[in-house]
């Protein structure tokens, strides 16, 4: 799946110009099984990139594995979900030293995940490159219960922890990583407007 | 900008070029909190005419009970810091601004690098109180020629994460040994001369750091020169520029309205359009690109002179 193109927003909408390979340095890469595609196109742009690599793969299928494994990077890590990568993408931001590249690659909620926590441990954006691939479900936070739903495709969309129904905001917030869902029926409960999948 | 009449209550000397004042308020008040890193503007009023330099603030940014700043003597200078150093005395009442801040410290950073040179010390001293205030991680590098020149050695703590490097005594900063291997998200900051700031940004680009993880300051006052012409746009009115006087400090004379924050050429505050120029701009700041300079369609007045027939500004 090639890379995705947004249509244009608000500026606060994150954009994701795409991943260029900084040469040999110490890197730090983290990809979805979509993400995986754009990490394999780095690599062939050029291989040196992967020399002094950690990539950790979320949620990837063992294929999407092999394949990364395959293009020889420092070391290969997986975790099964956001939640359970943050301790290890936590230590390796810990360990770290200035220079170090951040590539990250996969659904907006992976990307918004990883900055959050890469610019809460310290890294400037500059240092962050990021390319979206793979579906455009959103990661969401409810204004209302401050619950977050993951891979969001439909507006309005229901809220997993409160239940309420939320209208689908460009609105983003860099320091935790998501968009902002808002009550639609307030005003008037019930009154819903026709559910619709969100675009790009 | 807003203005505060203070009293000088202490005046000392740091080394013999450097001067540390300390003013209150009249009454007692408490005077604006400010954050590390940040200025003040002084007047100093000489005849006809206002001087103003601006200071870094070197006293605890979180005590409104008094501001402190450290002067260092500038016999080649305009006069500014020659007036602070002869004519200030305990007991005077100055008029300054209220504190502003061009060089804050980033406080996302995880590790904070301070390397000052000389006199750039100043900004760094109130904003290492910041720094234990809040506890964050921070190494400071103080660069001086000799001890004796070395102003900041009496304020500044002793601590194992603050180093003093004494050329004089074969101590130079190792910006190499420095900068690398610092862990991610640490942010460097820089104080002093001009070559200091690029060796640091040099060596920082060479490690791959961001460039948003590197700040400096270049706080210089203005450089005296030859006397030269200024006409405004708007009333046509001819202003001469006096060989001790800054294009700013001559339109201030001159009642001309212009905004200012830094008077260093350091914020861009000033920036001003310049409408006809015959002769060549000499471009002292540190805000303009190397091509805005050529083009010679804008000027900061806080630094900058002119040599030439015409100069005329969108004033
Ligand atoms: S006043 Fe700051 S650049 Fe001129």
């Amino acid at each position: 799946m090639p890379k995705t193109v947004f249509s244009p927003s608000i500026d606060s909408r994150p954009t994701y110009p795409g991943l260029v390979s900084q040469g040999a340095v110490p890197g730090i890469m983290v990809a979805d099984d979509a993400g995986a595609a754009a990490l394999i196109d780095l690599a062939t742009s050029d291989a040196s990139v992967m020399d002094r690599a950690h990539v950790l793969l979320i949620g990837g299928a063992e294929t999407t594995a092999t394949r990364l494994g395959n293009l020889t990077p420092k070391a290969l890590h997986s975790a099964p979900d956001l939640e359970a990568a943050a301790p290890l993408f936590d230590s390796l931001l810990l360990d770290a030293r200035m220079g170090t590249q951040l590539y990250l690659a996969g659904s907006e909620g992976l990307i918004g995940f990883a900055t959050a926590r890469a610019t809460a441990a310290g890294l400037p954006l500059d240092a962050i490159q990021s390319e979206h691939r793979g579906p455009i479900g959103r990661r969401m936070k409810c204004v209302h219960c401050k619950g977050i739903t993951e891979d969001v495709l439909t507006d309005p969309f229901t809220c997993s922890h409160c239940g309420l129904t939320l209208f689908v905001r460009d609105h983003f917030s860099r320091r935790l990583g998501v968009f902002q869902g808002v009550c639609v029926d307030a005003e008037t409960p019930g009154d819903i407007p026709e559910t619709v999948e969100i675009r790009a | 900008m807003k203005k505060l009449v203070v009293k000088v209550t202490e005046v000392e000397a740091l080394s013999p070029l450097v001067k540390r004042f300390r003013f209150e308020d009249p009454k007692g008040a408490a005077l604006p909190v400010f954050s590390g890193g940040a200025h003040i503007t002084v007047e100093m009023p000489e005849g006809e005419t206002i001087r103003r330099n601006s200071y870094s603030l070197i006293s605890d940014p979180y005590d409104g009970s008094a501001y402190e700043i450290a002067v260092r003597r500038e016999d080649m200078g305009r006069g500014g810091s020659r007036y602070m150093h002869t004519r200030v005395q305990v007991g005077d009442e100055i008029t300054i601004s209220a504190p502003a801040n061009l060089f804050q410290l980033d406080l996302r950073a995880r590790k904070h690098i301070l390397i000052a040179g000389g006199i750039g010390i100043t900004p760094f001293l109130s904003q290492l109180r910041q720094l234990d205030m809040e506890q964050k991680p921070f190494e400071l590098h103080y660069a001086a020629r000799s001890r004796a020149e070395a102003a900041g050695l009496k304020l500044l703590p002793e601590a194992a994460h603050i180093h003093v490097h004494i050329s004089e005594e074969g101590a130079r900063m190792d910006l190499g040994a420095i900068l690398d291997g610092q862990p991610l998200g640490t942010h460097v900051y820089t104080c002093g001369p001009d070559g200091l700031i690029k060796a640091v940004a040099d060596q920082a680009a060479r490690l791959g750091w961001p460039k948003t993880a590197v700040h400096s300051e270049a706080f210089i006052a203005p450089p005296p020169g030859e006397p030269f012409e200024v006409v405004v746009r708007s009333s046509g009115q001819t202003i001469t520029v006096k060989a001790d006087q800054s294009l700013l400090e001559a339109l201030e004379a001159a009642k001309v309205e212009i905004d200012y924050s830094c008077r260093g050429g350091a914020c861009g505050r000033c920036q001003t359009h310049v409408t006809a120029c015959d002769g060549r701009i000499e471009h002292n700041d540190h805000w303009l690109s190397e091509d805005e300079r050529a083009e010679q369609k804008t000027i900061m007045p806080c630094m900058s002179r002119f040599k030439g027939a015409r100069l005329e500004l969108d004033l």
